[in-house]
């Protein structure tokens, strides 16, 4: 009689890399998106700091012209709206994928449901542009 | 046109479990034939040149899902992967990704189908109804549902979402898909049934929405899309629960 050895593989299970994100363009491009969204509450924190600054009179004001005009906040600024332009983009794109599409009966098709949001942003970046520059 | 040699060197992973503690690559020279998928070149390396290599393969038209792997990194069916699309190489064949491996190209399934079993992935009636004839449905009724209904539970939405492999726990793409497909259909009474599983923090609260799952498709099913209209679903169905809450009586 032979003797059976029963067979009993153990599989091989891989373990994710902390650096998975690095492995692939899309993955390291969703991370980017996601810790992009620091730099909103960065904005928010300035806008809040300028609110202040206006509501406390004219020589805050200016303090926070002075601070706001310091290189290394201008390059941080520049930093944070290169993230934001990047975090919208991104999500825009994104939106066919985290919308209800059915309409009617009918599918919208996804450039029917980014193209507004994109059209929206640049309405109200070129408001806020018209603002600063004093075109109103 | 590239200057390709008539040959391409595919790299495959070896895993034998009785003697190996985690994959290698091993280099093959295959054929570098215009009509030919990665599927060929494989089935070649068995014919040819070593028959011990293991990988799951059925249909060769991309119905079955059986053929599913990583090519260059990214889950694809190897069965509609043309070899001369990826020359002059080499081209790195591994197993799936986020899977446990059994041999070779050969990954262990139980997880998804565990998973699928639990979603209830067919027509729940609490009814007592009998049809004498098939349930009809409008055109209107079918769309809702059909993109879902595409999936061929390949697994590559699995070996693509990052989540899954750092929490397996999470019901993943192809699951939660099928299990809107169903309550999207309007044959099918089940979707209380099925809330448990899927509103649960490993069921659609679990995905991030990376994407990736609806970018490597072979059916163009887009799990992320059914995904996110579950959770839009169970969001008014939550504010309903609050706002309305004679309506659950």
């Amino acid at each position: 009689m032979p003797s059976y050895k029963p067979f009993q593989p153990e599989a091989y299970r891989p373990r994710m890399s902390p650096f998975w994100y690095l492995d692939r363009w899309p993955y390291f491009q969703f991370i980017v998106r996601e810790t992009s969204a620091f730099f909103v509450v960065y904005f928010t924190v300035i806008m809040l700091m300028q609110i202040c600054a206006i509501e406390t009179g004219v020589g805050a004001y200016a303090k926070f012209q002075a601070f706001m005009a310091c290189p290394v906040v201008m390059v941080l600024n520049v930093i944070a709206l290169a993230s934001i332009s990047f975090h919208a983009v991104t999500w825009f794109i994104l939106v066919p994928r985290v919308f209800v599409r059915h309409v009617m009966g009918n599918v919208l098709p996804d450039f029917l449901i980014s193209v507004p949001n994109f059209g929206a942003w640049l309405v109200a970046s070129a408001v806020v542009a018209a603002f600063v520059l004093g075109i109103f | 046109m590239a200057d390709y040699t008539d040959t391409v060197i595919l790299e495959v992973a070896r895993f034998d479990p009785e003697r190996d503690t985690e994959p290698t690559y091993e280099s093959f020279e295959v054929p570098l034939r215009s009509d030919w998928m990665i599927l060929d070149a494989l089935n070649y390396i068995k014919d040819q040149l070593d028959g011990s290599l293991g990988y799951r393969w059925s249909c060769r038209m991309g119905i079955c899902g059986s053929c599913g792997m990583m090519v260059n990194g990214v889950p694809k069916l190897t069965c509609e992967t043309l070899l001369i699309n990826l020359a002059p190489g080499p081209i790195r064949i591994g197993p799936l990704d986020h899977f446990p491996v059994v041999k070779d190209l050969v990954i262990e399934m139980d997880d998804f189908m565990n998973k699928l079993q639990k979603v209830k992935p067919y027509i729940v009636r609490k009814d007592d109804y009998k049809p004498q004839r098939e349930f009809l449905q409008t055109p209107a009724q079918l769309e809702k549902f059909h993109q879902f209904s595409l999936c061929i539970n390949c697994m590559l939405c699995y070996a693509a979402c990052p989540v899954y492999g750092l929490e397996p726990e999470f019901t993943g793409p192809a699951a939660l898909t099928l299990a809107e497909r169903y309550n999207l259909d309007s044959r099918d009474q089940g979707a209380s049934e099925r809330t448990d599983v899927l509103s649960q923090h490993d069921g659609i609260w679990a995905c991030t929405v990376v994407g990736e799952c609806s970018n490597v498709c072979p059916k163009h099913v887009d799990p992320s899309l059914a995904i996110q209209e579950y959770k839009i679903d169970a969001t008014k169905d939550w504010f309903k629960t609050w706002l309305m809450p004679w309506g659950n009586k």
